[in-house]
């Protein structure tokens, strides 16, 4: 499904504040493939999911979702392909626009735009379907503003519009991070059903070593710009934070940020 | 008297400065960004519209003729912006300084270009108020008509989502470049169109036509959106907001005549009267919320949505 060769890629190359973010990253995901990405803050992981998503152009290697070279297509048209979640709530929705018109676009996502009438009756008795699932209330608040919804409600909503149309990948940036723990639980669990019930290519950061243990069916950890751990099947089943943290040092020699040890 | 002689003239004014501050609203606040564009191609819209009166051909064809000009304004400094990376303001401003060069060609190296209402068959003049008025509000409404649907359609959901969250937009497959050009393309339109207008209300183009017209369209939005997002905060109650909005400015700008401020004034006067509007809000924000009384905690678990998530 995702299939990333020798990815590269440097900041501000060339200049004092010059950051290789990506050094040499090889990964390969199948169909289905639930995988969990965790690592230090600075390792890269946003990065590896803004180069997936295009957001701009690697300096080496290649990138093919579902056998596409999407390497040097610009972001909006490889985002045919793709569900995105961003850590940051107020990123992945439009509050300005009604519930039902961010989740219009989000269902038009890979088709033309045209000039024809855009949400109907029928795709709001969708949305409210498909609203309802969340268990938020927000099937009755429809043409509410997105803007005037809370955090979490917001972030529930643009996973509703990354997966609207079945995305080949789905790409998940710490999309709980920011959300009180609570809610958090709510929006992961929602995460879970979403992706199991889609069967959903799944590439999910989170800088919190249970979550990265409890979910998914495989578990990398990134280290400046490289993947130094990568562990599925029954070793990541039977995986505990204390044998993650000791892999984390000892790959990373003894080189640990605070978070990763909080977490 | 002079005040109540001097209304209608105000009142047709105001409506063509509407129409250009509807213009203004589509890149101002739709697309959110400074469009300096505007001022050149104002001027556009009432250079060839006169220059084409002036030619023979029938005014129907001169209006749309200066919509396309202004559009074409529009698409140059979309694709400067986004083809070029060039900053938006700097685009608009680069084009505008285009525009005085080609506005001067099309001129013909005059700076005025005269339009004879006995010569040709107008649609609005200052001589005919009333009829200037129904034609306006006729232009007025189908424009907002026109938008309103038009912003319902797939295509314009997505400039709309592209001045809101660009970020959003192009995670959702929106080629925002491809958006923010036309937005500003149709915007600029819409502004030479009420340039076309202009020139034929008041019987002329003139080279120095349009200096600080976006300070007045700024001004007609932001005295509409004051009392109209009180009302509804829709698509046409903000547009029937922006065009009072300019009628009122109008208004006040007759008044402010007629009390005798020098006409070397009156720039100074539009450029006080938008500082003002968008002054209060911040003003009454930063310095006086603290006066407001304390939010009981009923007041806040509502301002958090009530839900638990
Ligand atoms: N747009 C950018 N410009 C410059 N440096 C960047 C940019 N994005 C990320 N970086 C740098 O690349 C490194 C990796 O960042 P990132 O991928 O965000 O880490 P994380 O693993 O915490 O998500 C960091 O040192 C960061 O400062
Ligand atoms: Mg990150």
């Amino acid at each position: 499904m995702l299939k990333i060769t020798n990815l590269h890629k440097t900041f501000d190359p060339g200049t004092i504040n010059a950051k290789t973010a990506l050094d040499g990253i090889d990964l390969h995901l199948k169909d289905g493939d639930f995988v969990t990405v965790i690592g230090g803050n600075g390792a890269g992981k946003s990065t590896l999911l803004n180069a997936i998503a295009g957001v701009w152009k690697p300096d080496f290697g290649t990138i093919e979702i579902d056998g596409v070279d999407v390497t040097l297509m610009p972001e909006y048209r490889r985002a045919k392909y793709l569900g995105r979640v961003f850590q940051d709530p107020m990123k992945g929705t439009a509050p300005d626009m009604e519930i039902a018109e961010n989740l219009f676009i989000a269902s038009k996502r890979g088709t033309k735009r045209r000039f024809v009438w855009g949400v109907r009756k029928k795709d709001r008795a969708l949305y409210k379907e498909l609203l309802a699932t969340l268990d938020l209330g927000l099937e009755d608040r429809i043409s509410h503003k997105v803007g005037l919804l809370s955090g979490g409600q917001r972030q529930a909503v643009t996973l509703l519009m990354a997966t609207l149309n079945r995305p080949k990948l789905l790409l998940l940036d710490e999309h709980t991070a920011s959300l009180d723990p609570k809610t958090a639980v709510k929006v992961l669990e929602l995460t879970d059903q979403i992706v199991h019930k889609n069967k959903l290519t799944t590439l999910m950061i989170t800088h919190n070593m249970k979550e990265a243990i409890a979910h998914g069916n495989r578990l990398i950890m990134m280290h400046e710009g490289r993947i130094i751990v990568d562990i599925s099947g029954d070793e990541k089943k039977n995986l505990t934070v204390e044998q993650l943290l000791n892999l984390f040092i000892k790959a990373s020699d003894g080189d640990i940020s605070d978070r990763m040890v909080l977490s | 008297m002079a005040f109540i002689n001097a209304l209608p003239g105000a009142v047709a004014e105001g409506l063509i400065w509407g129409l250009m501050g509807i213009g203004v609203y589509l890149s101002f606040i739709i697309l959110d960004i400074a469009d300096l564009t505007v001022d050149g191609s104002i001027c556009t819209g009432g250079c060839v519209c006169a220059v084409l009166l002036a030619n023979g051909f029938p005014v129907w064809l001169s209006v749309v003729a200066a919509f396309a000009a202004g559009a074409l304004a529009g698409f140059v400094t979309g694709l400067l912006h986004t083809a070029f990376g060039i900053p938006s303001i700097l685009a608009g401003i680069l084009t505008q300084l285009m525009l005085y060069s080609v506005n001067l060609t099309i001129l013909g190296g005059k700076s005025l270009v005269a339009i004879d209402p006995r010569a040709n068959k107008l649609l609005v003049h200052m001589s005919d108020n009333p009829r200037s008025i129904i034609t306006m509000g006729i232009f007025v409404a189908a424009t907002i008509i026109g938008l309103w649907l038009f912003f319902y359609t797939e295509f314009g959901l997505t400039i709309k989502s592209t001045g809101d969250n660009p970020d959003m937009s192009r995670a959702q497959g929106v080629n925002v470049k491809l958006t923010q050009v036309l937005g500003l393309s149709i915007s600029n339109g819409i502004v030479a169109l009420a340039g076309a207008m202009l020139a034929q209300y008041k019987g002329s183009a003139n080279i120095n036509d349009g200096r600080g017209a976006i300070v007045i369209g700024l001004a007609a939005i932001f005295i509409g959106l004051s009392v109209s997002l009180k009302i509804k905060p829709n698509f046409v109650v903000s547009m029937i907001g922006v065009t009072c909005g300019a009628i009122v400015y109008y208004i006040v700008y007759n008044v402010v005549i007629l009390l005798g401020l020098k006409t070397d004034f009156l720039k100074m006067f539009s450029a006080i009267i938008v500082a003002i509007f968008i002054a209060v809000p911040y003003i009454k924000k930063e310095y006086f919320a603290r006066q407001r009384k304390m939010p009981s905690n009923g007041a806040k678990t509502r301002i958090n949505g009530g839900n638990n998530a």
